[in-house]
This record gives C-alpha cells, sequence and structure tokens, in this order.
C-alpha cells in the first residue's frame, strides 16, 4: 500500500491509499480522480493517462517500459519528467509519490 | 439521400460484426468511419500487438482481426463511407436522418453507434495562437506537397509521418525536423535516412527541442523552439507541420441527445439501445452495470442490437431465431450451398 498524491493541473489535490501491485493510472480511476482518462485502458496504446512526476521522484520509480516514449511523443504538452501513469506500478516504495496532471489528456 | 435499414458508426471489431449479424438477418446497412481505413483501434492503435482474447483464436494481432472480419463479411455487399464523421442526426418522424462532414446523407430507422473511444482526429500544437494559422501555415496532414515547393517547412514529429515527410519534402524545400527526445519511433530505415540527409545538411534536425511560439500576423514568419533547459531558438519557417499521432475525440456524439456518462453511452442490455428510440450503442463507447471493454463483449452487444433493428426496420414481420447451422435463409444470404 502507497499513498499517492495526485495534483489536478488547478492544484487540487488528490491523496488516496493505492494497494500494491496496481497501476498509478488504476488508482485515479477506481478514486474517479479527475484529469485522468486512461481510454485505452492500460495497454499503451495512447497517452491519456499522462502525468508529470515531481523530479525527485522521478529517478526512484520503475524506468521506461520500451514504447513508453513512443506514446509520450503523442502526449498533450509532454515533458522531460513526463510518465505514463498505467506503466507506473505501486509498491511499498512509492509511498508518498506525488505527480502532477497535464492540463488536459486530449 | 442513402435508405438503409441500419447506419453503423465505427468500423471497428464491433461495428464489422454487427454489420455481419444485420446482414445474416436480412436487413441492409452501410458503416461510416472517420478513420481512412477499416479496423478501428485495432488498426490504428495497435496492429502489430498480438490479442489473446478472442473466443477460439488464440492468439491474433489486430491486424490479422480486422482481416478475418473483413473476409467473414465477404458474402454481403456492405457499403463503406470511409474518412467520414456523422456529424449530425436529426429525427424525421420514425426514422432518423443522418449527415456527415462531406455531406452525405442517410435516411434509417436505426443507428448504430460502434465507435469506440470516439473519432481519431490529429493532436494539435497548443502554443498560444495556434488555432490561427491553422489550415493556412500550420498542417496536420498533407493534401498537395506541391505547396512546399522551394519554402521553409518546419516538421515536428518523431513517428513514420514526420519522417517520412521530411525526407520527402527535402528534395525541394528547407526542412527543419524537431523532435522531444533522441530517438525516433519511425521505421528504422528511414531514421537512418534522416540521419544521412542531416549530415548531408539536406535536413536541420533539432532534437529535444519543442514548439514555444509562433511568430507571424497573418501568415507565420518564425517559431521559436526550446530545449529542455529553457534554450531558445528561433528558425524561419513558412509552414509548420505537427505529426504527433492521433488522439480520440468523443466529438460530435454529445450532440445528439444521448444520455452520456465519461465519454460512453448508456444503454440498456436487451437491445443496446440508448435514451433514443432507434439509436443504439455496441462495444467500448456503451455503458451499462457490468460492461466490459473486450472485443468480445461488443460482438455480443451487435448481435443483439441487430435483433432490435430489425423490430424497426420490418415492422410488419416477425422475427424468427434461426441458426447459421440450419437455416436455408442464412445460407442463401450468405451464398452458401443448403444440405
Amino acid at each position: 500500500m502507497a499513498k499517492i498524491i495526485y495534483i489536478e493541473h488547478n492544484g487540487t489535490n488528490h491523496t488516496v491509499d493505492v494497494q500494491n501491485g496496481l497501476t498509478v493510472m488504476e488508482g485515479a480511476v477506481q478514486n474517479d480522480i479527475p484529469g485522468i482518462d486512461a481510454d485505452c485502458g492500460g495497454s499503451m496504446a495512447c497517452a491519456t493517462c499522462h502525468v508529470y512526476v515531481k523530479e525527485d521522484w522521478f529517478d526512484k520509480i520503475n524506468k521506461k517500459n520500451e514504447g513508453e516514449d513512443d506514446m509520450l511523443d503523442q502526449a498533450y504538452e509532454p515533458k522531460k519528467n513526463s510518465r505514463l501513469s498505467c506503466q507506473i506500478i505501486v509498491s511499498d516504495d512509492l509511498d508518498g509519490l506525488v505527480v502532477d496532471m497535464p492540463e488536459k489528456q486530449t | 439521400m442513402i435508405k438503409t435499414d441500419a447506419l453503423i458508426i465505427g468500423a471497428g471489431p464491433t461495428g464489422l460484426f454487427t454489420a455481419h449479424q444485420l446482414k445474416l438477418i436480412g436487413l441492409d446497412c452501410e458503416i461510416v468511419d472517420n478513420l481512412d481505413k477499416i479496423g478501428g483501434q485495432c488498426i490504428e492503435l495497435y496492429p502489430d500487438k498480438p490479442i489473446y482474447d478472442i473466443p477460439a483464436v488464440p492468439e491474433c494481432t489486430g491486424e490479422e482481426l480486422t482481416n478475418n472480419l473483413i473476409n467473414q463479411l465477404k458474402p454481403f455487399d456492405i457499403k463503406f463511407h470511409l474518412s467520414e464523421r456523422v456529424d449530425e442526426v436529426k429525427k424525421d418522424s420514425d426514422k432518423w436522418i443522418v449527415k456527415t462532414n462531406k455531406g452525405t446523407l442517410f435516411t434509417t430507422p436505426n443507428v448504430i453507434i460502434a465507435g469506440g473511444v470516439g473519432s481519431f482526429e490529429p493532436r494539435k500544437f497548443t502554443v498560444e495562437g495556434h488555432e490561427k494559422f491553422e489550415d493556412k501555415s500550420i498542417l496536420y496532414s498533407i493534401k498537395d506537397k506541391n505547396i512546399f515547393k522551394g519554402k521553409t517547412v518546419s516538421i515536428f514529429g518523431g513517428g513514420d509521418s514526420a519522417l517520412d515527410w521530411a525526407v520527402e519534402l527535402s528534395n525541394n524545400c528547407n526542412v527543419n525536423l524537431i523532435h522531444r527526445r533522441d530517438e525516433f519511433r519511425g521505421a528504422q530505415a528511414t531514421v537512418d535516412k534522416v540521419h544521412e540527409l542531416t549530415k548531408s545538411k539536406k535536413i536541420n534536425l533539432f532534437t529535444k527541442f519543442q514548439l514555444k511560439k509562433l511568430n507571424g500576423s497573418n501568415k507565420i514568419e518564425s517559431i521559436d523552439i526550446e530545449d529542455d533547459d529553457k534554450n531558445i531558438k528561433n528558425l524561419k519557417t513558412d509552414y509548420v507541420l505537427g505529426f504527433f499521432g492521433l488522439i480520440m475525440q468523443l466529438g460530435p456524439i454529445a450532440n445528439w441527445g444521448l444520455n452520456i456518462d465519461k465519454k460512453t453511452v448508456e444503454v440498456d442490455t436487451e437491445k443496446f439501445e440508448t435514451n433514443q428510440k432507434g439509436i443504439y450503442a455496441v462495444g467500448d463507447i456503451c455503458n451499462y452495470p457490468g460492461k466490459l471493454k473486450l472485443i468480445l463483449s461488443g460482438f455480443h452487444e451487435g448481435a443483439l442490437a441487430a435483433r432490435a433493428c430489425f423490430k424497426l426496420a420490418r415492422p410488419n414481420e416477425k422475427y424468427r431465431f434461426e441458426f447459421t447451422t440450419s437455416s436455408k435463409a442464412i445460407k442463401n444470404r450468405l451464398g452458401v450451398k443448403s444440405d
């Protein structure tokens, strides 16, 4: 279990407990947190669960999967610290992870 | 005005199998899709990715699944309207009048929305003022490459479209290719070609840069691009091309008076009918308690919606359930011999 902090583009904070093994995307969708669309349902076939991972966390989480950057090319305003939240798997080590959401996904 | 028993919106797997079900029970149908090819997400998003949960098909790719569904439709004559988006659906007594963005008009008692997560549209630039240059100095697809002859063209993106056009246009234009990172997702041969043309100064390559600002009043005169460390470069340019792939938008479906929740359309589970009589939603775009976004669910939903269409298309006939293994009428429709 890890506390994940999702910050909407307008600054609204959502702190939720997400079970180990779920993805950061699933944590948002299951808790009805706005700002993550996840159109393709987590198959890394779209870029609508795009988040910005806070810099101090970026190097601590699992590395990008093959193909993830290809999808991020198609995201809304990708940055250096962009990730697809469907590819970040929650574990105890991620307790306190902060992700910022882009202005929109599409 | 085209008259049909049912109009299907979306040529993905669900739309295709729904067409099959309609034709089996003796109804006509036509299919409209915004993409220029048949297959929907299976073709656009994951043509090469294997799928493992199609009943009786242990493994197939999105492309194979699409080809098999097209083959299954071979006995039937179905008209496809590709590269057309349905814009309007209006009630006209007991029929629906459907209009596409190209002006094609249909009259039908049944509209089946098999639109996945909406229609695919090109992802656009987000910098301030991009709207006023779009379709003039900013383009997301190329209809006539001759307009670029002798001009400076700045191409953004790292996939096949961006790279192919950079290579092609470098023949007779001044090409800037700008991408947000060093790696490209295009075919390796094209990536190599781009690097070769960069060396011979036919292409000016800027990696780890993104568009920051558009300069110009009526048309674009130059652009500012910025790298990760906030260094800015100014490039003179006549045209800006963006190839960031396609995104899915619910689009005009939102305006048809349907009950919509989180980009999906609410339906019943008997007919897969929406709150509007004669409009159905099947596949990923429909929503009901327990909905699973699986291709196999789309097939089931389409089969039931097709039966519901029969009642409105043939109000004076009684629908009779038959099996393909034994029905003479179905075998006739399929063009196969009956025993």
